[in-house]
């Protein structure tokens, strides 16, 4: 207990020390370009839609996120102990090739140096602001936080956990595609649909002895190989008003497994789909906010394999943030403290067992509390406790975890 | 100096979580209300191995590309024991081909085992036509290691095939020859070859390396260099699970726990104990037993809980399937222990599924399917009045 206390303190008292420790000058001038915050913005818009360092030395405008946490976890009184995760460190950096051709660039370390991907790269040409053609890497428009999830937006250290394992955020998979948004009066519509690499039979062939669309990721070689030999479709719409809040719904659809090998067929051709609706709103002048997403996976798996294998799973989550107090603290002009909770839940398998006609379970809900503390807008601090209760596939007594999280994120 | 509010704003709750946090994190359950868990007693690296072998029991999931199939019934060891508990119908297996003593006569058509699960692009094993047959729910997993160490002679003084003593009871061993990777029991008592068998639902597995090896083999698909040959393909294939993954899963099964009984000095259950010895189930279903020296200190020359004799008992036609193993009759099955019973609903989705195929959907169903042997306990547990019936189920609830 007393060395949780000891870290959690040291954490703390660097965190709030941290910013005040004065930067080296830059031996190259360089401007911060903030985002815009026009009220008209999509989801689709959150990659450019970040702080950005742009010199007048250098045509590329760079910046990143990095996140880390302390994490205490405990399942039925079973914990591994205290430890400190190095979450992301992610840089980007963009480009306008010319006019009207634009470039950028997502590289995320993940654990260390446990995973590293190149979550975007991707060069845009706009004709017209309906019709702009996006190739390179591109990130699935499936749901919204998968479109939008830079971890200083959020005051919560985990990801969603349906944004995760449902749809594997960060998804990003080589394609093309189009993309285009039309303003009238207060609202806006967005509207982007790709063609792309991204599904494999990992999806009910894992570890995790489940459906996983997750799985995916695991094809090392995804950026070059598309075993299914047919492209995935992604296509979102996004309607947003000013006044009420933003709305998407998206879809993804493809064929999962290699059924022809060498044009020889060798197995039934399936499909596997993912239906999202996502929504965000503020109210309440911009101090109390609701973001949601709702995910629904269809698989289609053989009937001759195993029931753990789930042809149908669902999941949501719904974050609400209030900010209580927001005004000069310290030396920070605009620092807000928030509170807020993440309610969520997974069904990993809808089915029903053929031998019992009874329910299958494999899912889970959670409950999510947290304190915020953001000194600036592209900085935070965040504190999270989740109670978060698991049943197995045949619905035997919960398992129960708890954890206690603290850390920050913060662009730079 | 003035500590800022809006310092305390974040420091405090986090301080408050930091001390609270033991007590807002969920505690383990109590030892007698789960089924899992080593054996008191371990040395250190006792303990590692049965970690070990816990992980790869309960996480180690195969796929297509870690040799699963291509012909399954499951896809991990703890896919069909769930929290270490008994099966559910879900991953009932079927065992075919075989009607007497002679042995299996479906061996070229698949037998003994059915997997009728198939990876994608290929065909699950159909039943053949006229293939006798029996359904097999999973076993609970608890205590094996204690029933592994009885000793031949023990298992043989509690026999009595031929119903010497004319109680009705006969109770005998399943006498089969050893495939040639097993090291025979220094305890071994064999009679012209063959030597007695203890796992199983009829008494056909020697030990739990024997066991393992077969239900890797049969159940997921996997072969060993103890069980070679793929029994989709019927081919010799390179092991697909390492030798040393297998002893560290069979040393996991030898010492999990034994189950914990509940509320023992409960008047009701005392009340209960008391009828199951005189209604005759504790001729089968013994209560004690005693393991022999072992190697491993935390179970060696125990006595222990057990309820049963792990012999073969002819139970009627009821329960008369059709189809056996080694030298049991078809209407014979080996005695289940009845240790941790009550727990059992928590491993098999919050209901019962009992006997050897999960057709009784509550103790009293049970016990009502038996016959044979068991029919004039039976009988004595139906003229039982209310009362004395409910304090048998509580009493064996217990277990």
């Amino acid at each position: 207990m007393k060395k949780i206390f000891t870290y959690t303190f040291s954490i703390l008292l660097l965190s709030f020390c941290g910013p005040q420790l004065k930067a080296q000058n830059d031996s190259i001038k360089s401007n911060r370009i903030l985002p815009a915050d026009t009220g008209s913005k999509l989801n689709m818009d959150a990659i450019y839609n970040r702080p950005f360092l742009m010199s007048d030395k250098i045509p590329i405008a760079i910046g990143g996120y990095l996140e880390a946490n302390s994490n205490y976890e405990q399942t039925d009184g079973a914990s591994e102990g205290l430890t400190f995760q190095a979450r992301r460190l992610t840089i980007f950096m963009s480009s306008t090739i010319a006019e009207r051709i634009h470039f950028l660039s997502e590289i995320e370390f993940e654990d260390g140096t446990k995973e590293i991907n190149i979550e975007f790269a991707a060069m845009d040409i706009e004709f017209h602001p309906l019709l702009n053609l996006r190739g390179g890497i591109v990130m699935n428009p499936i749901g919204a936080f998968n479109q939008n999830h830079d971890g200083p937006k959020w005051d919560f250290i985990d990801r969603p956990i349906s944004a995760t394992t449902l749809i594997p955020s960060t998804w990003s998979n080589v394609g093309f595609g189009m993309f285009g948004k039309y303003y009238v009066n207060r609202w806006t519509l967005g509207y982007e649909a790709y063609f792309t690499n991204g599904l494999n039979s990992n999806i009910i062939s894992n570890s995790e002895n489940r459906t996983s669309f997750a799985a995916t990721k695991l094809n090392p070689n995804r950026f070059e190989d598309n075993p299914p030999g047919s492209p995935v479709f992604t296509g979102k719409i996004a309607i947003r008003n000013r006044k009420i809040g933003e709305m998407g719904i998206s879809y993804l659809t493809g064929v999962y497994n290699q059924w022809k090998v060498e044009s020889q067929v060798v197995d039934t051709r399936r499909n596997a789909s993912i239906f999202a609706i996502d929504f965000n709103t503020s109210l309440f002048k911009n101090k109390f906010h609701i973001t949601g997403e709702w995910v629904r996976c269809m698989v289609d798996v053989p009937e001759t394999y195993t029931q753990a294998y789930g042809k149908s799973q669902s999941g949501a989550y719904t974050d609400f943030i209030y900010t209580f107090l927001q005004r000069k603290i310290g030396v920070w002009k605009n620092a807000k403290f928030q509170i807020g909770t993440r309610l969520e839940y997974v069904d990993y398998n809808e089915g029903k067992f053929k031998e019992t006609g009874t329910k299958i379970y494999d899912q889970l809900w959670s409950i999510m509390p947290s304190l915020a503390f953001r000194p600036t807008g592209s900085t935070v601090l965040r504190l999270n406790y989740r109670y978060m209760e698991t049943r197995d596939l045949l619905g035997n007594p919960a398992a129960h975890t708890g954890a206690i999280q603290c850390g920050f994120s913060t662009y730079f | 100096m003035r500590i800022p509010k809006w310092l305390l704003t974040f420091t405090l709750p986090a301080l408050v979580l930091v001390v609270a946090c033991e007590k807002m994190l969920p505690k383990a359950p109590a030892a007698d209300s789960i089924l899992d868990g080593p054996v008191g007693g371990l040395t250190n690296s006792e303990m590692s191995t049965f970690l070990h072998g816990d992980a790869l029991f309960n996480e180690q999931i195969f796929t297509v590309e870690t040799g699963l199939g291509p012909g399954f019934v499951a896809t991990s060891c703890g896919s069909c024991h769930a929290g270490d508990g008994k099966g559910h119908p879900f991953t009932t297996l079927t065992r075919f081909g075989q009607y007497d003593s002679n042995g299996n006569t479906f061996l070229h058509l698949g037998g003994p085992q059915l997997q009728n699960r198939a990876i994608p692009g290929f065909k699950p094993e159909q039943l053949p036509a006229g293939a006798p047959h029996s359904n097999f729910m999973p076993p609970a997993n608890t205590g094996l290691g204690f029933l592994e160490l009885v000793s031949d002679a023990d298992i043989l003084a509690m026999s009595d095939p031929n119903d010497a003593d004319g109680d009705g009871i006969s109770g005998a061993c399943n006498w089969k020859k050893i495939p040639g990777y097993l090291k025979v029991f220094d305890f071994a008592a064999p009679k012209n070859g063959y030597y007695i068998h203890r796992f199983g639902k009829k008494a056909a597995a020697y030990n739990l390396l024997h066991q393992t090896a077969n239900a890797y083999n049969q159940d997921i698909g996997i072969t060993s260099v103890f069980e070679p040959v793929d029994p989709y393909t019927g081919l010799q294939t390179d092991p697909e699970i390492s030798e040393s993954d297998i002893n560290a899963v069979v040393f996991y099964l030898q010492t999990l726990k034994a189950p914990i009984r509940r509320n023992s000095g409960d008047a009701m259950n005392v009340q209960g104990e008391k009828i199951f010895k005189q209604i005759g189930c504790e001729n089968c279903h013994r209560e004690t037993l005693k393991t022999t020296t072992s190697k491993t200190a935390a179970l060696s020359e125990k006595l222990f809980h057990p309820y049963t004799d792990l012999l073969l008992h002819d139970m009627g036609p009821a329960l008369d399937d059709g189809y056996t193993e080694g030298s049991a009759l078809t209407s014979e099955w080996r005695t289940p222990p009845l240790w941790g019973l009550g727990l059992s609903k928590n491993s098999q989705g919050g209901s019962y599924f009992l006997l050897h195929d999960g057709r009784a959907t509550s103790i009293e169903s049970a016990i009502e399917f038996h016959g044979g042997e068991a029919l004039k306990s039976k009988n004595n547990y139906l003229l039982l009045g209310d009362s004395d019936k409910k304090a048998l189920i509580q009493f064996l609830e217990s277990l």
